[in-house]
C-alpha cells in the first residue's frame, strides 16, 4: 500500500482511552493532508502515535515499511513529529539549533562539514529566514520561531511530516508562504505531510486529502470537498456554515453561527 | 539573492536562486564563531592556571616563590618541613579546587539541561544537604560504614548519602508523567528535609563535635589529601568525555523535550545516563570538600552567557568556569585575612554572586 497508514491506534492516557482502535489513512504520497477537529479530539495524539512518540499500540505503514517495529532512532529519521509547541527560547544560534536537529541521532547519511551549513541554509531560505541564521532563539518572535522548526524539520529530509498545527504563530502571509512550500516540496520530495489544521478554508483550498476527527473518531475522511461540507461542520464543531464558491469558483467556507 | 537588510521575516516563494554568497558569508561567521569560542575557552584555560599559580605561590607560610619553585622541582634539596609544605598542603589545596570546581560545573550544567530548569544545581537539589547529613552522622554519632580508613570516615558517609539522594531524584524522574518540574521540587523538598535532619543531630550533638560539624557543612579545601585529589580527578577524566560525548542529544534537548523526542533522542535515557554523571561527580565532590555547591548553580549560567548552548562548548566550558571560579575562591579564602583560611564554601558564595547576578541581571537588561 501506499502512504502512511495506521492500523487500529490505541493510546491511553492513565485510564483515559483517548484513541480506540482507531484505523486511518492512507495518507497519499506527494500530497498534503489535513487532519482537523476541535481542542481535545486526539489530533496531536494520533500524530505522536503514528511518529512513535509516547505510548501506543497498533500498526504504522508507510508504504510497505512497518514504522511501528523500527528503533525510536530509525523511525524519526523515517518519520518526523512537528510538535504543537514552539521551539524553545534558548541561547542557540538559528543555524546551530539545525545543525543540532540533524544531529541529534548521529550525523544525516550523505551531509557533511560545510555541506551540512549548506544544506541548513537552503532550509532557512525556502522559508524566507535565511536572514535569521546568525540570530539567537532566544531573541526571536514566535513566529519565527515556528519557521525556524518547520526548517528543523524538512532539514531532516523524513519521509513523512507530520505537522502539528504549523501555522499557529503566523501571520496570513506566511500561512500562504508556508502551505506553498510545504506543498511544493512535499511533491518534489514524493513524501506524506500530514497538517494539523484549525482554518477550514486553507484545509479545503490547499490540501488534497482531509480527515476530520471528534472525541478520538473519525467523522469523515477522504478529498476536502466531500469532508467538508456543512452537515460534518455541524457534527464535529457545533457551528452552522455553509460551504460557498467564491467568485473565482473557489470554496468558501461561511460561518453563520454556532448550532 | 536577497539581501538580509532588517528583522522583518521576509518571504520567498521561490527556492532563492543564488544562496552561494551569502551562505560563503554565513558560513565564514559561523566558523569565526566556533574560533571564538575556542578562544575563549583558551582564555578561561589560561585564567585557571594563572589561578592555581597564584593559589600555589600566595598565602601564610612566608616561602618566597623561588623557593616554592625549588622545591617542586627538586623536591630532594629542601628542608623536610618546606618540602610538606609545598607537597602535602600547597599543591593539592590546588589542584583541589581546580578539581571540584570543574566537577560542580560539569555536573551543575548537566542538571540544567536535563532538568530544563535554570535553578537546578547539586547545591539546589539536595545534594550537598545531603552529604551534610552523612557528614554530620559520621561526626555526631560516629557511623561508619564498615572498612573505611579514618581518614575517610566523614567524606565516604558524605559521599553515600550525595549518591544516595541523586539516586533518589534519578527515581522520581523515571516515573512516567513525572515531568521535570516534579524533580526539581522533589531536589527542592530533600533539601529541607536533611537540613531538618543536620539541625536534629546537631541539637543533640556535643559541643566539640557541633564545631566540627558547622566547619564541615562550611566547605573548606583544606581537607585536600592526594587520594581524595587522585579519586576526583579521575572520575572528571572518565566522566567529562562521557557527557561531552552526549553533547548533541543535550543540545536539542534544551530546545524542548517533546521536540527532543520527535528527532529521535531518547529523552529518559540522556537523562538517566546525565544524572548518573551528575551524581558521581558531585557527591565526589561535595563529600571531600564540604558544601561548596554554589559553583554547580553559577558556573553554567557564566558558560551558557559566554559560550552559548552548543553544548559542544557549553559543557567544556561550564567545567572551565567551575574550575576558576573554585580556584580564585582559593586564592581568596587564603589571603582576605592574613594568617586565617576562610572556609572557601563562604568565599565561593561571595565571590561568585557579584558575577552572578553581574550576569543575570545584565541578562534581564537586555531582553
Ligand atoms: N499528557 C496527557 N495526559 C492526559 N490526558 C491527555 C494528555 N494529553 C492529552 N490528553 C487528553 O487527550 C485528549 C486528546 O488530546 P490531544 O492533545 O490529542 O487533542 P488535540 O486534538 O490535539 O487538541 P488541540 O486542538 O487543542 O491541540 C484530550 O481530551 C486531552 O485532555
Ligand atoms: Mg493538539
Amino acid at each position: 500500500m501506499n502512504g502512511l497508514f495506521a492500523e487500529h491506534v490505541t493510546v491511553r492516557y492513565g485510564r483515559r482511552t483517548v484513541l480506540d482502535d482507531l484505523t486511518v489513512g492512507p495518507f497519499p504520497t506527494g500530497r498534503v493532508s489535513a487532519l482537523l477537529g476541535p481542542n481535545g479530539s486526539g489530533k496531536s495524539t494520533l500524530l505522536r502515535a503514528m511518529a512513535g512518540l509516547g505510548e501506543a499500540t497498533g500498526r504504522v505503514m508507510l508504504g510497505p515499511d512497518e514504522l511501528s517495529r523500527m528503533s525510536l532512532a530509525q523511525r524519526t529519521r523515517r518519520c518526523l513529529y512537528l510538535p504543537q509547541t514552539l521551539p524553545a527560547t534558548v541561547h542557540l544560534q538559528v543555524l546551530e539549533s539545525l545543525l543540532a536537529a540533524q544531529n541529534a541521532t548521529g550525523v544525516m547519511p550523505d551531509v557533511t562539514g560545510g555541506d551540512e551549513i549548506d544544506a541548513a541554509l537552503h532550509m532557512l531560505d525556502i522559508f524566507g529566514i535565511a536572514d535569521l541564521a546568525m540570530r539567537y532563539m532566544d531573541e526571536l518572535s514566535g513566529g519565527q520561531r515556528q519557521l525556524v522548526g518547520l526548517a528543523q524539520a524538512l532539514g531532516r529530509h523524513p519521509d513523512a511530516l507530520l505537522l502539528d498545527e504549523p501555522l499557529s504563530a503566523l501571520d496570513l502571509h506566511h500561512q500562504f508562504a508556508v502551505m506553498d512550500v510545504l506543498r511544493r516540496e512535499t511533491e518534489r520530495r514524493n513524501i506524506v505531510t500530514v497538517m494539523v489544521l484549525h482554518d477550514l478554508n486553507i484545509a479545503v483550498r490547499m490540501t488534497d486529502y482531509d480527515v476530520i476527527l471528534r472525541n478520538g473518531k473519525i467523522i469523515a475522511s477522504g478529498s476536502p470537498r466531500t469532508v467538508i461540507t456543512p452537515d460534518t461542520l455541524r457534527q464535529t464543531y457545533d457551528i452552522v456554515a455553509r460551504v460557498e464558491t467564491c467568485s473565482r469558483g473557489l470554496p468558501h467556507i461561511m460561518v453563520d453561527g454556532l448550532s | 539573492m536577497r539581501v538580509p537588510d532588517d528583522d522583518t521575516v521576509t518571504a520567498s516563494h521561490a527556492i532563492s536562486p543564488d544562496l552561494s554568497d551569502f551562505a560563503r558569508q554565513v558560513r565564514g561567521s559561523y566558523r569565526m564563531l566556533l574560533r571564538r569560542r575556542l578562544g575563549i575557552l583558551a582564555v578561561i584555560a589560561g585564567c585557571i592556571v594563572a589561578s592555581v599559580v597564584l593559589d600555589f605561590c600566595l598565602g601564610p607560610s612566608g616561602l618566597s616563590v623561588g623557593a616554592l619553585i625549588r622545591t617542586l622541582l627538586h623536591p630532594h634539596d629542601v628542608s623536610a618541613g618546606q618540602s610538606v609544605i609545598v607537597w602535602q598542603i600547597r599543591l593539592p589545596y590546588a589542584l583541589m579546587a581546580v578539581c571540584v570546581g570543574a566537577a560542580l560545573g560539569l555536573a551543575g550544567a548537566e542538571m540544567q539541561t536535563v532538568l530544563a530548569n535554570p535553578l537546578a544545581s547539586p547545591f539546589t537539589l539536595g545534594v550537598s544537604a545531603a552529604a551534610a547529613f552523612g557528614a554530620s552522622l559520621a561526626i555526631i554519632l560516629q557511623w561508619r560504614l564498615p572498612g573505611v580508613p579514618d581518614a575517610w570516615v566523614v567524606s565516604a558517609d558524605a559521599f553515600v548519602f550525595a549518591i544516595g539522594s541523586v539516586l533518589l531524584l534519578d527515581m522520581v524522574s523515571r516515573r512516567r508523567n513525572a515531568g521535570t518540574g516534579t524533580v526539581v521540587l522533589f531536589g527542592i523538598a530533600l533539601v529541607f528535609a536533611f537540613h531538618a535532619l543536620v539541625s536534629l543531630l546537631q541539637f543533640v550533638a556535643n559541643e566539640d563535635a557541633l564545631q566540627d560539624l558547622v566547619f564541615w557543612t562550611m566547605g573548606s579545601l583544606t581537607r585536600a589529601t592526594w587520594p581524595k585529589l587522585g579519586l576526583l580527578a579521575a572520575a572528571c577524566v572518565v566522566v567529562a568525555p562521557l557527557s561531552f560525548r552526549a553533547a548533541w542529544k543535550l543540545t536539542v534537548l534544551r530546545m524542548g523535550e517533546e521536540r527532543a523526542a520527535s528527532l529521535g533522542v531518547d529523552v529518559p535515557q540522556v537523562r538517566r545516563g546525565a544524572l548518573l554523571r551528575v551524581s558521581i561527580l558531585s557527591a565526589l565532590a561535595v563529600s571531600f570538600v564540604g558544601t561548596i555547591g554554589f559553583v554547580g548553580l553559577v558556573a553554567p549560567h557564566i558558560a551558557r552567557r559566554l559560550l552559548g548552548e552548543d553544548h559542544r562548548f557549553y559543557l567544556p566550558g561550564s567545567m572551565f568556569v567551575g574550575a576558576l571560579v573554585m580556584s580564585l575562591s582559593s586564592v581568596a579564602a587564603r589571603n582576605i585575612m592574613p594568617g586565617v583560611v576562610i572556609p572557601t564554601g563562604i568565599v565561593t558564595a561571595l565571590v561568585g554572586i557579584p558575577f552572578f547576578l553581574a550576569i543575570v541581571l545584565r541578562r534581564q537588561g537586555l531582553s
